[in-house]
């Protein structure tokens, strides 16, 4: 299914170091429209920085990154330069992310949250985006915390706020850098289930995950990350039946 | 003199006091946060002047700098200002509180986590929304026990206007006190300041209060 859709994501050859190491070494990647890509790998291999420099929440040194085609950043003579602010801005528009420790706005309310990006960035009306708000709030069980602040929040909900915020903006693609890895673990199934229904309305998306198991039932693909580079990638299937000694050893780590 | 007549003498010089402590915070407040950004600036000469500023300011005493704002005018440049004392008081008091308050609200940026940065910038929410909308509240709830503190200190430093023979309350007091060989005057003077004080601790109080409907 996934073979049509348009290419949404193209990543070519990505490199990105901190202080002369070299993080992610030669990194290409692209998503169709509707495919749900898992990121799996042990720490320290990079798929925090790959999402951060898809976010351009860090600036990579070097391969280009483009959504639908637009550059966002590509090589020049050598160097990775970035396009202009205002075609940077509209690219923003095109994907969201879920942060690991949520980055709530504390001092604003659940509906405030959700609402004050669509209504400040995109210029949304106010009463729209509250109408907007509350059918997300109402999609991911938490139509009865519009009003509460984050504080008053377990952690699972927060989480999901988070992500109504990010969907709020209407992206076309939406990145989760291990959104239940700071959760108690009886927290955690509330967020997959979130996150398994929006895979249900082909949302694409790309999460960085150490839930194997949902990373198997949930991904069209699954990328196994290391050292820098992508080192296997495949269907969950494929995966999970690999001959790459890397790859079974440490999904066999799950396994036990 | 009765007792009547110092009192009100005094509540007279309780309203320059009073004027020299509002009209000093309405000015420093936002200095300071200018001079924190100063301070916070990535380009180095800015950052330096700010710190020079923020050094000198804190490192000399208050009196002092009083004294080199009122007669700089005359002395460095050969002006001669008309009645210049009360806005020399404000400029000085000004000047000097901006320092403390510019170290305040730096200390108060810097302790905001990273987080709340990235998730505004994923927003798309631009660098001043960030700070206007995401940042500044937060830094205020953050910064407003130094604040307090500052404040109170302020109110009880409105008495150094008096090297510049302005008639706050403490000039006043002292004036009466000499003219009535009474400790009197200085013994009101001292319950005002304290009164005077108490209300600003009450309010501080209130706004604290008020920003704890979130942790
Ligand atoms: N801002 C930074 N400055 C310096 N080094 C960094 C920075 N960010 C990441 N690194 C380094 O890059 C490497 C990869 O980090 P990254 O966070 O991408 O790994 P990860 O695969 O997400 O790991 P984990 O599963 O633990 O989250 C680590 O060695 C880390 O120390
Ligand atoms: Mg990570």
């Amino acid at each position: 299914m996934s073979e049509e859709g348009k290419i949404l994501l193209q990543i070519e050859h990505m490199k990105k170091s901190f202080d002369g190491v070299e993080i992610l070494k030669d990194i290409s990647l692209s998503v169709r429209e509707g495919e749900v890509v898992s990121i799996i790998g042990p720490s320290g291999s990079g798929k925090s920085t790959l999402l951060r420099c898809a976010t351009m929440l860090e600036t990579m040194d070097g391969g280009t990154l483009s959504y639908l085609s637009e550059k966002a950043a590509y090589e020049e003579n050598g160097r990775c330069v970035y396009a202009p602010k205002a075609k940077l801005k509209e690219i923003h528009k095109n994907f969201g992310l879920v942060f690991q420790n949520f980055n709530l706005f504390p001092h604003y309310s659940v509906m405030k949250n959700i609402t004050d990006a669509p209504v400040v960035v995109d210029k949304v009306p106010k009463k729209e985006a509250e109408e907007r708000a509350r059918k997300l709030l109402a999609q991911l069980g938490l139509s009865d915390k519009a009003d509460a602040y984050p504080c008053q929040l377990s952690g699972g909900q927060q989480q999901r706020v988070s992500i109504a915020r990010a969907l709020a903006l209407q992206p076309k693609i939406l990145f989760f850098d291990e959104p239940t890895s700071a959760l108690d673990p009886e927290l955690t199934g509330e967020v997959l289930k979130v996150i398994k229904e929006l895979a249900r309305e082909h949302m694409t998306m790309i999460i960085v995950t150490h839930e194997m198991q949902f990373a198997r039932e949930l991904s069209d693909r699954i990328i196994f990350m290391e050292q820098g580079i992508i080192q296997a990638e495949g269907t969950p299937e494929e995966i999970f039946h690999c001959e790459n000694d890397r790859v079974r050893e440490f999904i066999g780590k799950f396994q036990s | 003199m009765t007792l009547s007549t110092i009192l009100l003498q005094l509540m007279k010089g309780m309203g320059v006091t009073a004027e020299i402590f509002f009209l000093t915070l309405l000015f420093s407040l936002p200095l300071g946060l200018l001079v924190a950004f100063g301070r916070m600036s990535k380009n180095g000469i800015i950052r330096t002047v700010s710190k020079i500023y923020i050094s000198v300011l804190r490192g000399t005493p208050l009196m002092l700098q009083l004294i080199v704002v009122y007669f700089a005018p005359f002395y460095v440049f050969h002006l001669k200002v008309g009645n210049y004392r009360f806005p020399a008081i404000i400029i000085a008091f000004a000047l000097n509180y901006a320092a403390y308050f510019a170290e305040i609200y730096r200390a108060g940026i810097e302790s905001m986590p990273v987080g709340q940065y990235e998730a505004a910038r994923v927003l798309g929410y631009s660098r001043l929304q960030t700070f206007v909308r995401i940042i500044l509240p937060q830094v205020i709830k953050r910064i407003l026990p130094p604040v307090t503190n500052e404040t109170i200190t302020l109110v009880k430093d409105t008495s150094l206007a008096f090297v510049l023979a302005q008639a706050e309350m403490f000039t006043m007091a002292k004036q009466i006190a000499a003219k009535e060989t009474s400790i009197m005057p200085l013994m009101i003077a001292g319950v005002f300041y304290y009164l005077f004080n108490l209300i600003v601790a009450t309010v501080m109080e209130r706004i604290e209060k008020s920003l704890n409907y979130y942790k």
